[in-house]
């Protein structure tokens, strides 16, 4: 069984892993910004960075919800120091999704943005996910956390589930077009396994035993 | 209308409106001057012409396909033609995938010989023709055409082919003959995505008989002096270039004449979406998209703005007459 004398538990407790998956978590955007100015994002560059920062911002939603889930099930209680920078890492490549739809589809040009955002519901989804992400990433400092207090922070941070939901909405109605869906059941799959096992390790699982010694907690 | 002006040529309300005499008296070489230059200007343009006509460089990736030059009014545009690299590699084939990098990745299955289009329906002369035959049917002509995607982006193609008129006169439509349908082969043993659920196959396209006689709408061999690359609709397609792309059916096999408006593949997917005209036009949005402006692929690079569309893709003068009359928003 794990227990949190395995050498690799240990490694994430090392000060230099929290600098390491920073670094990792930039990788895909540097891997962007070195093919923008190398001209090897392909005939549309535009769209090749709207395309992957949506992308990216997807998966790190799919990871820092997995950090939970993983962190009771293996019982690695070391992971959780890594959730707040995933999330932070959503939070930028949503933003830089943002920003580059806004630079390079829109050429910043705010009334069309604006007219833009009313006419497609599925930009109005993409940026009604990315406001209601914004007080989340403004509260995931030690200070905001102990102003709003625990309960209320946790209440707030709940949004989340919310946002995968318009997050997977944005990308079902964006991929519609072509009918294509099979990249977002993927992620809508994965998303909806990591609610499923929150709902079953709140609800369903404490009815059946209690186990002993671990609280069980599913934030 | 009586225009009233104050200046009758000789009172003149300020001084700087009056040629100093010097220059009155050399007007004689002034207007030798501008003669020479716009004559130089219209050289310049007509050497610029010759040079984007000779300027089509061919990749040297497939067998030559030579293409004389049209007499049909707009068939060379002198816009910045697209780099062969983006028009082969950047398109829409879903019959090999729905990204636009799948093509180029998954057509190389395509066989494209030996081929043969049956052309069928309410015509005098139904027959099929060999791909060898059709390609002698007509002389091949360049035709520089602009390319509207549906999707808000556009290139510059120097395709090869002939009207589609010519191969319509030597199959002679009846009188009841409205419609021309193009229906694309659906071969799920070489076309990985035929049998997916993205559309109805085979993908079937459509024009209206005098859209189709248009002398713009190309029957297609070639592109960049070469034949078709299999992913760009090898080895027969059509490009009709005042509407949206996938108004195009690529790798034909049928071509049927009828009376009744026939249901076109985006047609049966989409009908709120994809009208059966598909005409380009910046006034009539997609209903989720803006179709003012369009991004020039391999030109309008990450910083620069979209460029706006041109009401039937810039092909007004040419085919306008063929909707005159016609509500464009009904019939989009």
């Amino acid at each position: 069984m794990a227990g949190p004398t395995v050498p690799w538990q240990k490694r994430l407790l090392h000060p230099a892993a929290k600098p390491l998956v920073f670094l990792a978590c930039l990788l895909p955007f540097a891997w962007l910004v070195v093919r923008a100015f190398g001209d090897q994002l392909g005939a549309n560059p535009a769209e090749a960075l709207i395309r992957a920062t949506g992308d990216w911002t997807l998966r790190f939603l799919c990871l820092v919800l997995a950090v939970t889930p993983l962190r009771v099930v293996s019982g690695t209680p070391a992971l959780a120091r890594f959730r707040r920078m995933l999330g932070l890492f959503m939070y930028f490549y949503a933003a830089v999704h943002l920003l580059s739809y806004s630079w390079f589809d829109m050429g910043f040009d705010l009334p069309e943005i604006a007219k833009d955002i009313a006419k497609r519901p599925f930009i109005l989804v993409g940026f009604s996910a990315f406001v209601l992400l914004t007080p989340l990433a403004a509260t995931s400092f030690n200070a905001a956390i102990k102003a709003l207090g625990g309960k209320r922070w946790q209440l707030l941070h709940r949004l989340v589930y919310g946002i995968a939901g318009l997050g997977i909405l944005h990308f079902f109605w964006m991929r519609a077009a072509k009918n294509n869906f099979n990249e977002v059941f993927v992620y809508a799959a994965i998303l909806a396994a990591l609610l499923g096992w929150r709902v079953w390790n709140r609800w369903v699982k404490p009815r059946r035993k209690v186990v002993p010694g671990r609280v069980a907690s599913a934030r | 209308m009586l225009i009233k002006t104050n200046s009758d040529g000789f009172n003149h309300s300020a001084s700087s409106d009056i040629t100093p005499q010097g220059i009155y008296q050399r007007r004689r070489e002034l207007i030798k001057l501008m003669a020479t230059g716009t004559a130089g200007a219209a050289l310049a343009g007509w050497a610029g012409r010759q040079a984007l006509a000779q300027g089509v460089q061919k990749p040297g990736k497939l067998a030559a396909l030579a293409g004389g030059k049209s007499a049909v009014a707009g068939a060379v545009t002198m816009e910045k033609v697209t780099e062969y690299k983006d028009a082969a590699s950047y398109n829409n084939f879903y019959e090999f995938g729905t990204d636009k990098a799948d093509p180029a990745k998954n057509a190389h299955t395509l066989p494209t010989r030996p081929w043969s289009v049956a052309v069928e329906g309410m015509v005098k002369n139904p027959r099929s023709f060999t791909l060898e035959e059709l390609l002698k049917l007509s002389p091949q002509e360049e035709r520089i055409y602009r390319l509207r995607c549906v999707e808000g982006w556009s290139m510059v193609i120097p395709w090869v082919g002939y009207s589609l008129s010519e191969l319509i006169k030597k199959v002679e439509p009846l009188g009841s003959a409205k419609y021309v349908e193009f229906i694309t082969l659906a071969d799920p043993k070489t076309m990985p995505f035929v049998g997916s659920r993205v559309l109805e196959w085979p993908y079937v396209e459509a024009l209206r008989l005098d859209e189709a006689m248009h002398p713009l709408a190309l029957l297609t061999f070639g592109m960049y002096g070469e034949v078709l690359p299999n992913q760009n609709g090898a080895p027969v397609r059509m490009v009709v270039p005042w509407k949206y792309g996938f108004k195009s059916g690529k790798s034909i096999v049928k071509i049927r004449f009828t009376d009744k408006e026939p249901r076109t593949a985006w047609n049966k997917a989409a009908a709120n979406e994809y009208g059966f005209y598909s005409n380009v036009n910046p006034l009539v949005d997609h209903p989720r998209w803006s179709q003012a402006t369009e991004r020039r692929i391999g030109e309008d690079g990450l910083f620069a703005k979209k460029r706006k569309t041109l009401m039937f893709n810039g092909y007004e003068a040419q085919v306008g007459q063929l909707y005159a009359g016609m509500d464009l928003k009904k019939n989009f």
